[in-house]
């Protein structure tokens, strides 16, 4: 089984429009949305849900106005200003440390994990698809990841599954470090901007420090074919397989909009540019070694 | 005031607004803050001189194995797993690391001292045209941006004019940069993924109570799926921005809009004059976020 994890470092570069391409050019894989506060898989590959359940992430701090006398022990020690004056934690500010809960003489403050999010797994005409929503304003996000990554894992073995893509996040940080730990390859999904670049180069040093091999592929390429030519450049330079262009195509919209993959919806030139770089990418993938499970 | 830029999806033209929105207005004392701190783009348009920078750390613990009588309350009070005992040796993952104090507060022995963990740094400059940048920039593979956009936050000045880029997403860091505005302006792209997302950030801002407009950019020519959410919410449309390539192509190379482009110029002197409005309302009659 290996895992190939689709991320970009800059957003809204055509990270799920490539996901949901490959997730139905594949022959047998499990796709996972790893973009859980704000996922679109979904909305791309039609889809029937057979399972949730509840995300239970860290635990909050809430203070029972009966038992607490207001002594202000909590205060103090709270690091991250979540009491108020009036002994109210307020819960976007709470950190879930406990710390509060813990020296209470009162004991008036409850600590409990509470729920979070959901978990889905769906039936695509193309094979399982696991995804979540994070609750708003909720945090863990990291956490609910690696959750949906393991979960993953256990179905592709169950099930005897050689491949699971999953749609990272966009930056470089807690959700992106869970989607990309231990995966066999990156596909950095990038523009030819200097935004593009700029935010290609510190995703790169994430999957260095993790020593993942990386391919890159640069979507809307003609936008700014020096820009492309500079992406190339640096792809060569530090040891990133380049893997393709994709011209800008209204038919990525409207596949969109049709609630289809792009390669599903349309046969125009980004559609048939990304059944390329599909095989480019699998071809890349074959010479990266086998995990043992 | 404080006006924070922010979309949930990404690449949905945050920075640009941002960038353009601060070089159209006339007066002196405009700041940007780029909380975006994973991926900071704000640097490439604004283009500051006489950068200087300051490292930002969190403090995590250090244990002085000479006191420490391995009696894991440390351990047990981490929710982290931070802090742990492994074969009568006690560890710590300064990574995990949450900086709650909770391991000093429980020691009965004194034995856990400061130390600390770079999270990044924050940056500050101006351009020629005296636009105040402010900027954070994580460390590869540190994980917590909470931590890092609230020390940007520290340096906003909120008497004069302070444009914060948000990073994308409605999680932590996203909420930790809206936190506290008095208006978001959320970036609205009209496709399927857009509208997802911005409903999930609208919501987000419900709860932290902070008055919302919307901007489309790549507006379409008809009005559609974006206008009728925001009718049905009640959220004011401020502007639209057409698609255009020639736009595209100068964001590409780190331009200007408002500078290449006449009619851009005149759509974000339009925007600005109804934000400005807008959030003076907003302060007056005292819907404003905290």
């Amino acid at each position: 089984m290996k895992e190939l994890t689709i991320i970009s470092g800059k957003g809204g570069t055509g990270k799920t429009s490539v996901t949901a391409s490959f997730a139905t050019l594949a022959s047998s894989r499990i796709v996972v949305d790893a973009d859980v506060d704000a996922a679109n898989l979904f909305l791309t590959l039609e889809h029937d849900t057979i399972a949730s359940s509840h995300f239970k992430g860290g635990s909050k701090a809430e203070v029972q106005a009966d038992k607490c006398s207001q002594c202000g022990d909590c205060r103090d020690r709270c690091q991250f200003d979540a009491i108020s004056e009036d002994f109210i934690i307020d819960s976007i500010s709470c950190e879930g440390c406990g710390v509060c809960a813990w020296f209470c003489p009162e004991k008036a403050i409850t600590f409990e994990r509470k729920v979070c999010g959901e978990k889905f797994i769906s039936d695509t005409p193309w094979g399982p698809m696991i995804h979540a929503r994070l609750g708003i304003a909720e945090e863990n996000s990291g956490l609910l990841v690696s959750q949906l990554r393991q979960e993953a894992r256990q179905m592709a073995k169950e099930k005897k599954i050689p491949l699971i893509i999953t749609d990272g996040p966009p930056g470089i940080g807690c959700p992106v470090i869970a989607a990309v730990t231990n995966a066999d390859a990156l596909l950095i999904v990038t523009e030819p901007t200097l935004s593009g670049l700029h935010d290609m180069e510190r995703v790169k040093g994430l999957a260095d420090q993790m020593k993942i091999p990386t391919m890159v592929c640069i979507n809307k390429a003609d936008l700014n074919p020096e820009m492309t030519r500079r992406i190339q450049q640096f792809a060569t330079e530090n040891n990133i397989r380049f893997v393709g262009e994709i011209p800008f195509d209204r038919g990525v919209i409207d596949a969109m909009k049709a609630g289809q993959s792009l390669v599903q919806f349309s046969h125009g030139p980004a559609s048939r540019a990304v059944v390329q770089i599909w095989e480019q990418v699998q071809q890349f993938f074959s010479s990266t070694p086998e995990r043992i499970m | 005031m404080i006006i924070t830029i922010a979309s949930g999806k990404g690449g949905t033209g945050k920075t640009t607004v941002t960038v353009n929105l601060a070089a159209s207005i006339d007066r002196d004392d405009v700041t940007v803050f780029d909380c975006d701190v994973e991926e900071p783009n704000a640097h490439i348009f604004i283009r500051p001189d006489n950068i200087s920078s300051e490292p930002v750390s969190v403090m995590v613990p250090k244990i002085d194995s000479g006191l420490c009588t391995l009696c894991g309350a440390c351990e047990e009070i981490c929710q982290f797993s931070a802090i742990t005992i492994v074969a009568k040796k006690i560890m710590t993952f300064p990574e995990m690391c949450h900086s709650c104090r909770g391991c000093q507060m429980v020691c009965s022995e004194d034995a856990i001292q400061e130390d600390f963990r770079v999270l990044g740094a924050v940056h500050r400059g101006k351009n020629s045209r005296g636009i105040d940048l402010t900027w954070g920039e994580l460390r590869v593979g540190e994980a917590m941006s909470p931590p890092l956009i609230s020390q940007v936050k520290e340096r906003i000045n909120p008497l004069g004019i302070a444009l914060v880029d948000a990073p994308p997403g409605t999680s932590c860091p996203a909420i930790e940069a809206l936190r506290e505005s008095d208006y978001a302006l959320l970036v609205a792209e009209p496709t399927p993924f857009g509208l997802n997302d911005l409903a999930l950030t609208v919501e987000a801002l419900k709860k932290l109570k902070v008055p919302t407009g919307i901007v489309i950019n790549r507006a379409d020519d008809e009005p559609g799926i974006v206008e009728s959410y925001a009718a049905k919410q009640g959220i004011e449309i401020l502007q639209r921005f057409p698609f255009s390539r020639e736009a595209a192509s100068i964001c590409s190379r780190g331009g200007l809009l408002v500078d290449e482009m006449s009619e851009m110029k005149i759509l974000f002197d339009e925007l600005f004059e109804k934000l400005y409005q807008r959030v003076s309302e907003c302060k007056k009659t005292g819907e404003v976020g905290k």
